[in-house]
């Protein structure tokens, strides 16, 4: 009796000394949900290379923080709201998520901020571009990694400004997301000096765009923007190559452009489009390996939301280590404190509304002659340095920021 | 120069020729919409699915097999119709006793797993199709720039339509064609082979959704979704034509086009709903639609 007294005793003070290291995870495991579009129209640019991405994220630390182990689940949220909020739920509530990442599609997004807002989970947003997650309807577990609709806008009037492109005119998707687009770049480039000489709007799911080329043609503007996205934008990229309007001397320039539409349009008809994006995977050393290494796993070079969610994943677990926990309101605070420094960003700071701030690039595609291969396709222009390429938080209208 | 409705004439005109080229489209995938429901009284929803097809095998053959435009014109009906025949002869022949209904529901199914097996191949963002080099650049018509490929579709689809038009209502195999749908039990006892000239019928009709995928591959996204965007307006292009007349067809689907064009100019916003507009008009004082018979 005394021996099984002692062994139980020895037994419980060895349990309890292993305890610790992982005692504050709860259920033992850190659960990161990747959420996103996995069969639609934004398969491709976030889709099954995010899970990748975050697996490889997680890999890097051996799969194991705060001496819990980590585990990546995925989930197809078919570009609906409703659909992403009760699959959000059902993770938080019986699945023991942790994190929910990437969201493309902003009204899935801002559906899933309301849902990991009220249960305490961080998310970790590299899809939605809508500026509101990081401003009216911000979190304080919420963060936008990627990019901005805002980013994306103005990023590229302001570049393009300071190239001497001054006069603009708009092709904008008919919808609240083209018009905020047009919104704005309108705002930067009129702050700047320039003029708007015409908009177009078109109909969601157009296939024909010359006669708004046509009208963007007359029209003497040295940019023609277009504030669309996906098949719109390469249909209207496409049409403006056989009008011949690049080579005539105004410039195209795409406000939410991917790699995979510059990828389905062919070098021919996009040659010569700027765009700002927020990773190229051709940038540097780091920025190859990392992409050579996801190559091989997905089959094509990253976009720059799959790059994206992998830091993003990477950060939270840093956060995790570094606060021994993965209690929300703690990996909150430590996210917003430790500097975000990997391949994607470099000195990216989280900032208090939730908007991870780092360098955006203005890139032009380059010719076929230029590229050297496939996705050869960008030229960096220019960076755009993190405090300029975002709205400055205390402009968000975010609650959070003081 | 006077301008028109504070427009511009050139500007006009420009819309106006612009307007014809996406009527040709229309006309084009129309026709095989209208030459299938006349002859086979089916409703084949697979159409757009077809067109996306016929995009995609010119695609393939560029990128797999180093066949250019040109072959693609020729080799990617023939795939596209010898699809066509199959499906006929395997699933559709068994339809055409039962209601319209059900040759409506499975040509729908169809074009949904066409559309979905595309989509898992060969992803969602759609594929590169240059311009063929014969016919890049333009030429300048004074009051626009009309890039040569599109006067080229025009050319084409003009008289592909007009040639269909012909060998249907003006020769004699169209002339079997019209009587075997008419009374097919009649024609057969004549001696001709009803169900076979059936099949072809549909080969031949979405034949022409493939080339009209061709023809779209250089100007339109190549994606497996480009099927879907179409096809609606042009189910209302038929239904205005009058479901099955082929020559209303032809000339709803070029009018259309002509009248798209003009709210592009005026007020862009509607240019997706005019089509639908018209229809509502026309199915509310000639239910047959503009060249349809009442039956």
């Amino acid at each position: 009796m005394r021996t099984l007294l002692l062994a139980g005793t020895a037994l419980l003070t060895l349990a309890g000394t292993a305890i610790p290291a992982s005692a504050q995870v709860s259920d033992n495991v850190i659960r990161i949900g990747v959420l996103n579009d996995r069969s639609g129209i934004y398969a491709d640019l976030a889709g099954e290379g995010s899970a990748i991405a975050a697996r490889m994220a997680a890999e890097e630390f051996g799969n194991k923080v705060a001496g819990a182990p980590v585990e990546i689940v995925v989930a197809d949220h078919q570009n609906k709201a409703d659909i992403a909020a009760s699959k959000a739920r059902e993770w938080v509530d019986t699945g023991g998520v942790d994190a929910i990442a990437d969201v493309p599609n902003s009204a899935a997004a801002l559906a899933v901020q309301g849902i990991t807002k009220d249960k305490k989970r961080i998310f970790l947003m590299s899809g939605p571009g809508a500026t509101a997650l990081s401003g009216a309807q911000c979190s304080p577990y919420g963060f936008q990694w990627t990019y901005d609709n805002y980013a994306m806008a103005a990023g590229t009037g302001r570049a393009l400004y300071e190239q001497g492109k001054k006069k603009w005119f708009f092709v904008t998707a008919d919808y609240a997301f083209g018009q905020s687009l047009e919104e704005e770049t309108t705002k930067m480039v009129k702050s700047l000096g320039g003029t708007i000489v015409g908009s177009v709007r078109h109909p969601l799911g157009t296939s024909d765009f010359s006669s708004f080329l046509l009208q963007a043609q007359g029209s003497g503007a040295d940019v023609i923007g277009l504030a669309n996205a996906g098949g719109d934008t390469v249909n209207a990229v496409k049409q403006a190559a056989e009008f011949g309007i690049t080579q005539a001397g105004q410039s195209l320039a795409g406000l939410l452009m991917f790699i995979t539409d510059v990828n389905a349009l062919g070098l021919q008809s996009a040659q010569g489009l700027m765009l700002t994006t927020g990773f190229y995977w051709d940038m540097d050393d780091q920025t190859r390996e990392w992409s050579k290494k996801f190559e091989a796993k997905a089959g094509k070079k990253p976009t720059m939301v799959q790059a994206g969610v992998y830091s993003a994943v990477k950060h939270y677990l840093k956060a995790v280590e570094a606060a021994k926990t993965d209690d929300a309101d703690k990996v909150a605070a430590k996210m917003r404190e430790l500097p975000v420094e990997d391949m994607f960003a470099k000195k990216g700071k989280v900032a208090a509304n939730g908007r991870m701030f780092h360098d955006m690039y203005l890139a032009q595609v380059k010719t076929p002659a230029e590229s050297k291969g496939a996705w050869d396709y960008y030229k960096i222009v220019k960076t755009i340095p993190a405090d300029t390429a975002f709205m400055d938080p205390k402009q968000s209208g975010c609650p959070l920021v003081k | 120069m006077v301008s028109l409705l504070g427009i511009p004439p050139q500007v006009l005109f420009g819309q106006l020729l612009l307007g014809l080229i996406n009527g040709s489209f229309y006309a084009l995938l129309s026709l095989g919409l209208a030459v299938i429901f006349g002859m086979l009284n089916v409703i084949n929803f697979a159409h757009g699915a077809l067109y996306m097809v016929g995009a995609f095998v010119a695609w393939l053959l560029l990128t797999y097999a180093g066949i250019g435009y040109w072959g693609a014109l020729v080799i990617a009906p023939v795939v596209v119709g010898l699809l066509g025949i199959l499906l006929e002869k395997t699933m559709l022949s068994r339809l055409y006793k039962l209601d319209h209904l059900y040759g409506l529901l499975l040509t729908f199914g169809l074009a949904l797993i066409l559309e979905g097996a595309f989509r898992h191949q060969y992803g969602v963002s759609g594929q590169p199709y240059p311009i063929p080099a014969a016919l890049q650049g333009g030429q300048n018509l004074g009051f626009m720039f009309l890039p040569n490929y599109r006067g080229w579709v025009v050319v084409a689809s003009l008289v592909i339509c007009f040639g269909t038009w012909f060998a249907i209502e003006r020769t004699k195999l169209g002339a079997y064609l019209r009587a075997a749908t008419e009374n097919p039990t009649l024609v057969q006892a004549f001696g001709i082979n009803v169900p076979v000239m059936v099949s072809l019928t549909y080969g031949f009709g979405v034949a022409l959704a493939g080339l009209a995928g061709v023809l779209a591959a250089p100007i339109y996204q190549v994606s497996p979704l480009m099927g879907t965007n179409l096809i609606i307006i042009v189910f209302a292009v038929v239904v205005i034509g009058g479901m099955g007349s082929i020559l209303g067809a032809i000339v709803t689907g070029l009018g259309l086009g002509l009248l798209e064009g003009l709210t592009k100019v005026f007020y862009p916003e509607a240019s997706n709903i005019v089509v639908f507009v018209v229809m509502a008009i026309v199915l509310l004082i000639k239910p047959a639609g503009l060249f349809g018979r009442e039956r």
